[in-house]
């Protein structure tokens, strides 16, 4: 027996965010989109509509994307006023027509906040990711190469959970989801996945002050424990990093008022 | 890096402050109530608690002083986060969604205003007394001959009004439902929970508050039943 490969092709309405510019005001548009194939990615859809647009001379729906397999965290649309989508642990690029139904009117907007601005239509510049990224999210010391990585025992555990947070892909998915455009999942996973291995340890203060300074810097809100980052998070990251980040900066906080001073502060000597 | 001034300035900082001083009027408005619960019993043993109370004098002073400075900086650091939180998304979604924020989370802002209201209505009525002089002269003599204020009649007489009554269970049915969000989120703030005891944390959470607000309530619905009478 060969699966049968022909599928019932079927129609939905796109109500798509189209903005021009930055500071241009934005409104919603309706396209009709015909002959869907359920096992289309919701991006291929997107294509598809795009290509119509082009031909009848308009200007196609800008959106982001790169990998199209769900780990680069470029593609960023809000569907249906959740942030990649229906679906559980999935980028918009590994959304299928599948997950809806003939006649749908699909609402597709941008990620909405603050310090994510609309570029045009449904792209957002995200850089303020990239600038806590610089405040904090490495290491300066060397690791060696592959061979060395078993010279630093690593607790089993610890090398997990630290993978759990370096799934993160940065797509922005958390803040677009907060009620409150919060970037705490964000900053919660980059601090905790180097502050969970031994590598990590001598930045580990510095670190979780440079990357929440410059998170309350770059005008995200501030979390309020609704738990909507992690429930869109592609790569479900859990809301526990959170608590973890909250530990950490208040640990750092009074480690830094109780430290002693070393006296190479005073350039050594007497 | 200064303590307090990142405490005061950051983000995290005043999340914490937030979680502090809601630990610590958590913790007022459970003793309060245990106090007041003592209305059920013969009214010598309220009055003696709240001639106790009085008698701590400046300690007493030192307390309510402690507990203004923690409501003022709640409020306060409650209004600038939430403007915050409001500029933080200066255009809304076309399509508005919710996972999973529960509507107690949702409502914070509107119900902590609600009982804010309700604490200052509170303590004109029952600490300052304005308008009820005579709660002030009333006194009671306790049976080892010492005269201290009635409370049991001020608190009968009080919750004797029917408008007094029905704002007082408003109030603490909005205190619990501020609650059932605020206990489990300070931890979460304080970085004491994770997913493994969440679970017993928000069941207890829920029973607290169901418990605060029968208890609380259950003391005008006395009054106004019969069944807490004015003492001989």
């Amino acid at each position: 027996m060969v699966a049968p490969t022909t599928k019932k092709l079927f129609s939905v309405t796109l109500r798509v965010w189209r903005q021009a510019g930055p500071a241009q005001p934005g409104h919603f548009v309706d396209y009709p989109a015909a002959n869907v194939n359920p096992d289309m990615s919701f991006l291929e859809l997107l294509d598809v509509v795009n290509d119509g647009i082009t031909k009848d001379g308009g200007e196609p729906i800008a959106f982001a994307h790169d990998c199209r397999e769900g780990i680069c965290g470029t593609c960023s649309c809000t569907i249906n006023g959740k942030p990649h989508g229906p679906g559980q642990g999935i980028a918009t690029c590994q959304l299928y027509m599948r997950s809806f139904a003939d006649g749908d009117t699909i609402v597709v907007e941008p990620f909405r906040a603050r310090a994510f601005p609309i570029q045009k239509d449904l792209v957002t510049d995200r850089s303020a990711f990239d600038q806590i990224q610089q405040a904090g999210g490495f290491i300066s010391v060397r690791t060696g190469a592959a061979p060395d990585a078993n010279s630093i025992p690593v607790p089993k555990e610890d090398a997990d959970l630290a993978m759990d947070a370096a799934a993160c892909i940065g797509c922005g998915a958390c803040v677009a989801a907060c009620k409150n455009a919060s970037a705490m999942l964000f900053v919660a996973a980059k601090v905790s996945h180097l502050g969970l291995m031994p590598q990590g340890q001598p930045e580990r203060d510095k670190r979780v002050f440079a990357m929440v300074q410059t998170m309350d810097a770059a005008g995200f809100g501030n979390c309020t424990n609704q738990y909507e980052c992690s429930a869109v998070c592609p790569k479900t990251i859990t809301h526990d990093f959170i608590a973890r980040l909250n530990r950490d900066y208040l640990g750092a906080l009074f480690r830094a008022k109780f430290k002693p001073v070393s006296n190479a502060a005073g350039g050594g000597g007497s | 890096m200064n303590l307090l001034g990142s405490l005061f300035s950051s983000s995290l900082g005043r999340k914490f402050l937030m979680a502090a001083t809601g630990l610590v009027l958590f913790g007022f408005v459970t003793g309060h109530l245990l106090g007041n619960l003592q209305v059920f019993l013969p009214p010598e043993k309220i009055n003696a608690y709240g001639h106790m109370l009085e008698s701590l004098g400046a300690g007493l002073w030192l307390i309510r002083l402690f507990l203004l400075a923690c409501v003022v900086i709640h409020v306060w650091l409650a209004i600038q986060l939430t403007l915050e939180n409001r500029a933080a998304r200066p255009q809304d979604y076309g399509v508005t969604h919710t996972n999973r924020a529960t509507l107690a989370s949702r409502v914070m802002a509107r119900t902590g205003l609600v009982v804010l209201a309700f604490i200052l209505f509170h303590l004109a009525h029952f600490t300052v007394r304005i308008g009820h002089p005579q709660w002030s002269e009333h006194t009671f003599t306790l049976l080892n001959g010492t005269k201290v204020r009635d409370i049991h009649t001020m608190m009968v007489q009080g919750f004797s009004n029917v408008g007094v009554s029905v704002f007082y269970i408003i109030a603490v049915g909005l205190l619990s439902y501020h609650l059932a969000h605020g206990i489990v989120s300070m931890l979460q703030t304080l970085g004491l929970k994770n997913e493994k005891w969440t679970l017993g944390l928000e069941r207890f959470a829920v029973a607290y508050c169901w418990g605060y607000f029968l208890l609380n309530a259950a003391i005008p619905v006395a009054v106004l039943g019969g069944l807490v009478k004015l003492h001989a």
